[in-house]
């Protein structure tokens, strides 16, 4: 065995190690799209905000507007995890893996805790015109999911978790500001870290 | 320059076992089709690999299945662990010497 071959087998033998525990098929660009969907959907959101003159929760104008922006929401949820989910197949497709493999399987198991329990707390903060909290909470859940998931994929996203939760807590304390902080986390912070993850990954 | 072989492990002899035997020691087990799609190897090249680990007693085996389908979970013994690790320590050592 030459000495170079031993180099070259140490390195197959980390990148084994890497590429079976951590799912790299993410793409900075579905970071980017997710993050443009989100400020469309704040855009939206804030119009139908304009007109209310206070936030009482009897008033049928606030219920509208509650409903309006939950279906934003989903919305934007479900824009965001489609294409995620399809820029990934490309990529996996592309390095010859298969999107769905044990660590793909693990990550949404571990990310499925969060997400599932902040989506029915969120439930509950509806049922019980809660409103102030609920982008809070989205972000929150949301950046602890984040947190979680960064053991199964880059190690980056684990700030981007922190991020959310700071900016969850801040729109907590501010709930009149909380449809701004709702923007930020998920819109101009999604855009940095895909632009960010893009130019360090995939150039 | 040559390089002596005596401390290593002659069933990590082969790439594909030994890139098994990498994928195992950081997983706690990993089913067939996983592995192929991983190492990008034929079904019967994986097999008979997969085969010569389990006979050295260095992966253990659990066959189960997924509905109809069957599914095959492998993972790494103590005694492989440790031949693992022990082969490692060895092209570290090489590495060291040369410098």
């Amino acid at each position: 065995m030459e000495e170079k071959d031993v180099y070259r087998e140490l390195s197959s033998i980390r990148d084994l190690m890497e590429r079976s525990t951590k799912f790299i098929s993410l793409s900075g660009l579905s970071g980017v799209l997710a993050g443009i969907y989100a400020l469309l959907g704040a855009r939206f959101g804030f119009r139908a905000m304009e007109n209310l003159e206070d936030l009482d929760p009897n008033r049928p104008d606030v219920k509208d507007a509650v409903v309006f922006l939950t279906l934003i929401a989903l919305a934007v949820f479900i824009l965001s995890f489609v294409t995620c989910y399809w820029l990934s197949m490309r990529k996996a497709k592309k390095r010859g893996e298969n999107v769905w493999n044990p660590v793909s399987r693990r990550l949404l198991g571990a990310v499925g805790v969060p997400m599932i329990t902040g989506g029915l707390f969120i439930a509950v903060l509806l049922m019980q015109q809660q409103y102030f909290a609920i982008a809070a909470a989205c972000l929150i859940f949301y950046g602890l999911a984040l947190v979680v998931a960064s053991q199964y994929t880059f190690s980056e996203v684990k700030w981007l978790g922190f991020a959310e939760i700071l900016l969850g807590l801040l729109a907590l304390n501010n709930p009149g500001y909380s449809v701004i902080f709702w923007a930020i986390g998920f819109g101009i912070l999604h855009i940095i870290y895909g632009t960010f993850m893009h130019f360090k990954y995939e150039r | 320059m040559k390089i002596n072989l005596d401390q290593f492990d002659k069933a990590f002899e082969n790439r594909v076992r030994l890139q098994i035997m990498s994928v195992l020691a950081v997983n706690a087990s990993y089913d067939f089709n996983a592995l192929k799609d991983l190492l990008q190897v034929t079904d019967g090249n994986l097999a008979s690999h997969l085969k010569g680990l389990e006979k050295e007693e260095y992966i253990s085996v659990n066959k189960s299945f997924i509905g109809r389908k069957p599914n095959t979970q492998y993972a790494i013994t103590k005694k492989g662990k440790d031949a693992f690790k022990k082969h490692l320590q060895a092209l570290e050592k090489l590495i060291k010497q040369q410098k």
